[in-house]
């Protein structure tokens, strides 16, 4: 063998070494997003063995940063409080593209078919729509009130069945469905007076009903979105009794409908419980106490159990309420600022990103005992791949 | 309905105080550190972690130009009624309250 021809099978061995290294096959199903909201990076984690796999830099403000992934799991789409959107490449693990689209915004959903890439923005208020391959606009929908042209900031911004999303008007109090058939040309329906307020907003699993929940006054916006045209109703009207509400030091959230045995899961604004809804009539069942105001209420994916965490004085909390007994059965105290939770796929395992202790916590559902725990910068949102199949998320 | 009209009375409270001088006393440099925390973090939840606004308004020092410091002070402390801005009088004294004033219209990030 002549020694150009050695050192060209050298060359193709490492070469080949080089590829398989980068191209390992792995699948996207158990992995996910950890946001780190004030150094504007995200973890890429995976949940089988419960390991970090990478930082990802450069995604600018990430307070109130959430995410949604591309159908085939491939890709998160993180909405960032500057108004970032950015594609990250979950396999190569870096940023596969970025835009800023807007001053402020706010959170954003991915469309029935994963074409598009709706955003919902404080400033300007309203919702910028992109394809999700390349990142371009689509559309642009303004959202003032009523037909005046003071822009209101948009929150529960949810995809829906039928290449539809809706969306609240936080100021105006109203809610929105945007028909994307034709994308560069949205048909919107809109309904005013759903009530003061709305905070932020949900679909059920099945794509169903949108609900809003209300900051100005006690109750929920109901919109059946099989029959859109019967308009919004009220639900758990008056939950307070007429009592003054407790100040609220973060505002609650609705990331997905929690349900368990036909009940919906919601946190009560400005005291100290989760209200019950009943499902078929959409009047209360029940209410349960808890430690403090509820920010997140969230349902196992069996619902065998809900996961309750809290506003500050009490955000160092975490509790775990049993639905067959309706009962809080475990008050857990995690650490300081116990910020976002979200159960793997089939709910063996709970992640609850704590703050201020810099650390990801992983429970075992079953003994409600910690099983490990990842550091984390200042960690937030926490988004498993396994939203990219589900309606709303 | 939860919307009490407090309104009149921080204004009133804020007129009233305009006579005095904001307590300008520093809290010790530990305390900073904790005020500076919850006005990053907590208030950040709604204003911004860089103050540039979401759910509330933007705290920026270009956006609090002119703003009189005791409005600002009686707003942290007693909450804006009708608006998501609750009272965060239990937990920081007035002094406390002033500090931050202070700290959101110099622009400060940094406990010193």
């Amino acid at each position: 063998m002549r020694p150009d021809s050695r050192l060209m099978v050298f060359l193709s061995l490492a070469g080949a070494l080089l590829v398989s290294a980068c191209a390992t096959p792995r699948g996207t199903g158990d992995l996910g997003i950890v946001i780190e909201r004030a150094a504007g990076s995200v973890q890429v984690v995976e949940t089988t063995t419960r390991t970090r796999l990478a930082q990802v830099s450069g995604l600018g403000d990430l307070s109130h940063a959430s995410v949604v992934y591309s159908r085939d799991a491939r890709y998160a789409y993180v909405f960032g409080r500057d108004g970032g959107l950015t594609k990250v490449d979950m396999q190569r693990r870096r940023i596969d593209k970025r835009i800023v689209q807007a001053g402020n915004a706010v959170g954003g959903a991915i469309s029935q078919d994963g074409g598009l890439i709706a955003v919902s923005n404080y400033d300007p208020g309203g919702v910028k729509v992109f394809t999700a391959d390349t990142l371009e606009l689509v559309a642009d929908i303004p959202a003032g009130s009523g037909d005046s042209a003071r822009r209101s900031k948009i929150v529960g911004l949810v995809d829906a069945p039928d290449r539809r999303f809706v969306f609240s008007l936080f100021d105006a109090g109203e809610i929105w469905i945007a028909d994307m058939r034709n994308p560069h040309q949205p048909r919107v329906q809109k309904f005013s007076d759903v009530g003061k307020l709305p905070y932020d907003g949900t679909v059920t699993p099945d794509g169903r009903y949108y609900i809003a929940g209300l900051f100005g006054e006690d109750g929920l916006a109901l919109l059946d979105l099989w029959q859109p045209d019967k308009g919004v109703r009220r639900v758990l009207d008056g939950y307070g009794r007429g009592q003054e509400p407790l100040p609220v030091f973060k505002m609650p959230h609705m990331d997905y409908w929690a349900q368990s045995g036909g009940l919906a899961y919601v946190p009560a604004v400005g005291r100290h419980e989760v209200l019950m809804i009943d499902q078929k009539n959409w009047t209360e069942s029940a209410r349960i106490a808890v430690a403090g105001q509820p920010v997140f209420v969230i349902a196992r994916p069996d619902g065998r159990q809900v996961w309750v965490n809290f506003a500050p004085p009490h955000n160092d909390t975490v509790q775990v309420i049993d639905t067959l007994s309706l009962s809080v059965v475990r008050t857990l105290k995690p650490g300081k600022a116990v910020l976002h939770m979200e159960f793997t796929p089939r709910g063996e395992n709970v992640w609850l990103s704590v703050r201020d202790e810099n650390r990801v916590d992983v429970y075992d559902t079953e003994t409600l005992e910690r099983v490990t725990s990842l550091l984390a910068d200042k960690p937030s949102g926490i988004f498993f791949t396994a939203r990219a199949q589900r309606i709303g998320q | 309905m939860r919307m009490p009209t407090h309104l009149t009375g921080i204004l009133l409270a804020a007129l009233g105080a305009l006579g005095s001088d904001i307590a300008c006393a520093e809290p010790p440099e530990s305390r900073q550190a904790e005020l500076m925390h919850l006005l990053t973090q907590d208030c950040g939840s709604c204003h911004g972690l860089k103050r540039r606004g979401g759910l509330g308004p933007a705290l920026t020092q270009e956006a609090l130009k002119g703003k009189p410091a005791v409005m600002l002070r009686e707003v942290i402390l007693h909450g804006l009624p009708g608006t998501a801005m609750p009272p965060w009088n239990n937990f920081m004294s007035t002094q406390e309250a002033d500090w931050m004033v202070q700290m959101l219209l110099e622009g400060r990030t940094d406990a010193p």
